[in-house]
């Protein structure tokens, strides 16, 4: 039974004389895991900040729950700033470069938006804080700055603050990319348990191609600003129908 | 006499402390100069600054051109400029007023080059991760931007504030009756030069010291947890 939660209707980016997206069709049901896989350049980080409204759209319709993102309701008319506040509402996003507040302790990062947006009491929102860094294992480092902690460490605290805003959708762009190696492992593991623990609907912008086939409900291989291949992650990773999907996979696997 | 002090030609140390008085009301006119100068570049220089980083080019070119014009003239010619062209339009100021204007707009050429470097500091990040996390333009501006920003911009300010405050003298060209043109008029009565430059040159950098010192300790007090500066 599909539901729909996210929805590009021929959507068309581009910067300058660069077509980013070429008339994209593209859905996500609500609840569903999917990956976006894709040589970079793609476009495929471009899809996850159209979402957030950190990128405009020159062509077609986005619909997030149900409604047009860019649009008023008529489908026409472009976004108001306030349908633009709301819908965003509806989504966190987690940045391949965390881009945490440093210059607020861990705790404050968390609480920020949620005192200041929800309007929730500050009580509560600490309480809420301190719940989310129980699940990413942080609860000891609440009041220390993002500097005095590892990329790791910092990943999951932008994850926690992102869940703090209770959003029904959660957009992750490359989220280990900017990571070490050895730091990799924790921030896939607290995906990976919101991925089989909640019912969000999470969209992941990824090069770690065996979470992608651990995790996801579908995957999605985005080529020149089109999807050239999706389906169940079992038949993407091992037997693509596209030669241009099978060179791309054989090239990250070999690497 | 000046300013009501008689000077005191027994002995060198005795003309020194009577004309000690008299340098003073120089000092605080050279005090005030500066301080309303520099408040104005402060203000001033915000403003070009935000205006150079519009969207629409016919708000942000005037103001390049402008700021540019301000920085690459003369202090001394933009002071004639505003004392002898301004009364020919009506407009006729106070010398000090004046002068201090004159300070200002040079000054808020190069604040606004500061608060630029400043502001653009702040990663693109940290402006997306407040929109992602729907906090209100006001609230982003003062609570994420501001402080990372001020850090980087206090020391260059300061330097403003001394370079300013040594750039007063310029102002006795139109008869603002700042510290070294108290001291030259006391030279010229008194046919002694020597102890009147040399008494402003020891306050001069007494001023330049404590200020700097003052924005030392702003510096040390600001908050700057966490924000990676150079």
């Amino acid at each position: 039974m599909s539901d729909p939660i996210i929805r590009f209707d021929n959507v068309v980016k581009r910067f300058g004389d660069h077509t980013v997206l070429d008339r994209l069709n593209f859905t996500v049901n609500r609840g569903e895991k999917v990956t976006i896989i894709g040589p970079s350049g793609s476009g495929k980080s471009t899809v996850l900040r159209i979402l957030m409204t950190l990128e405009g759209i020159e062509g077609g319709v986005v619909h997030v729950g149900g409604e047009p993102l860019w649009h008023e309701a008529d489908g026409v008319t472009p976004a108001s700033e306030a349908h633009l506040r709301k819908k965003r509402g509806e989504m966190g996003m987690v940045f391949q470069q965390f881009n945490l507040f440093p210059h607020m302790t861990v705790l404050r990062n968390i609480t920020e938006a949620p005192v200041r947006v929800l309007g929730l009491p500050k009580a509560e929102a600490k309480a809420r804080a301190e719940e989310l860094l129980e699940l990413v294992g942080l609860t000891e480092h609440m009041s220390k700055f993002p500097h005095q902690l590892s990329g790791g460490q910092q990943q999951r605290v932008a994850i926690a603050r992102a869940l703090a805003m209770r959003p029904s959708i959660l957009l992750f762009d490359e989220p280990t990319s900017a990571l070490d190696p050895e730091l990799v492992g924790e921030v896939l593991g607290v995906i990976r348990r919101l991925a089989e623990e909640h019912d969000l609907t999470m969209l992941l912008v990824t090069h770690e191609m065996r979470f992608a086939r651990e995790v996801s409900d579908r995957v999605v291989f985005f080529d020149q600003g089109r999807i050239r291949e999706e389906g169940a992650p079992e038949e993407i990773f091992t037997d693509p129908t596209e030669e241009r999907t099978r060179e791309f996979l054989k090239a990250t696997l070999e690497a | 006499m000046l300013f009501g002090f008689e000077w005191d030609l027994s002995s060198p140390l005795a003309f020194a402390l009577s004309i000690l008085p008299m340098l003073g009301t120089g000092m605080l006119v050279t005090i005030q100069a500066a301080v309303l100068g520099f408040a104005l570049a402060l203000v001033l220089g915000l403003v070009w600054a935000v205006l150079k980083s519009a969207p629409l080019r016919v708000i942000a070119w005037p103001a390049a051109v402008v700021t540019e014009f301000l920085r690459d003239t003369p202090l001394l010619v933009q002071l004639f400029f505003l004392y002898y062209v301004l009364p020919e339009y009506g407009i006729v100021l106070p010398a000090f007023m004046t002068g201090a204007l004159a300070l200002g707009l040079q000054y808020s050429a190069y604040t606004a080059e500061v608060y630029r470097a400043g502001l653009q500091a702040v990663p693109r990040g940290q402006h997306e991760a407040a929109l992602a996390l729907n906090l209100p333009p006001t609230r982003k501006f003062t609570h994420i931007v501001i402080p990372q920003a001020v850090p980087r911009i206090v020391p260059a300010m300061g330097n403003y504030l001394v370079s300013i405050m040594k750039d007063v003298p310029v102002l006795s060209v139109v008869t603002v009756l700042e510290m070294l043109n108290v001291a030259r008029i006391i030279g010229d009565r008194t046919f002694d030069y020597l102890i009147p430059l040399s008494m402003v040159g020891a306050i001069y950098l007494i001023m330049t010291l404590v200020a700097s010192a003052g924005v030392r300790a702003l510096d040390t007090y600001l908050p700057k947890e966490g924000i990676p500066l150079k």
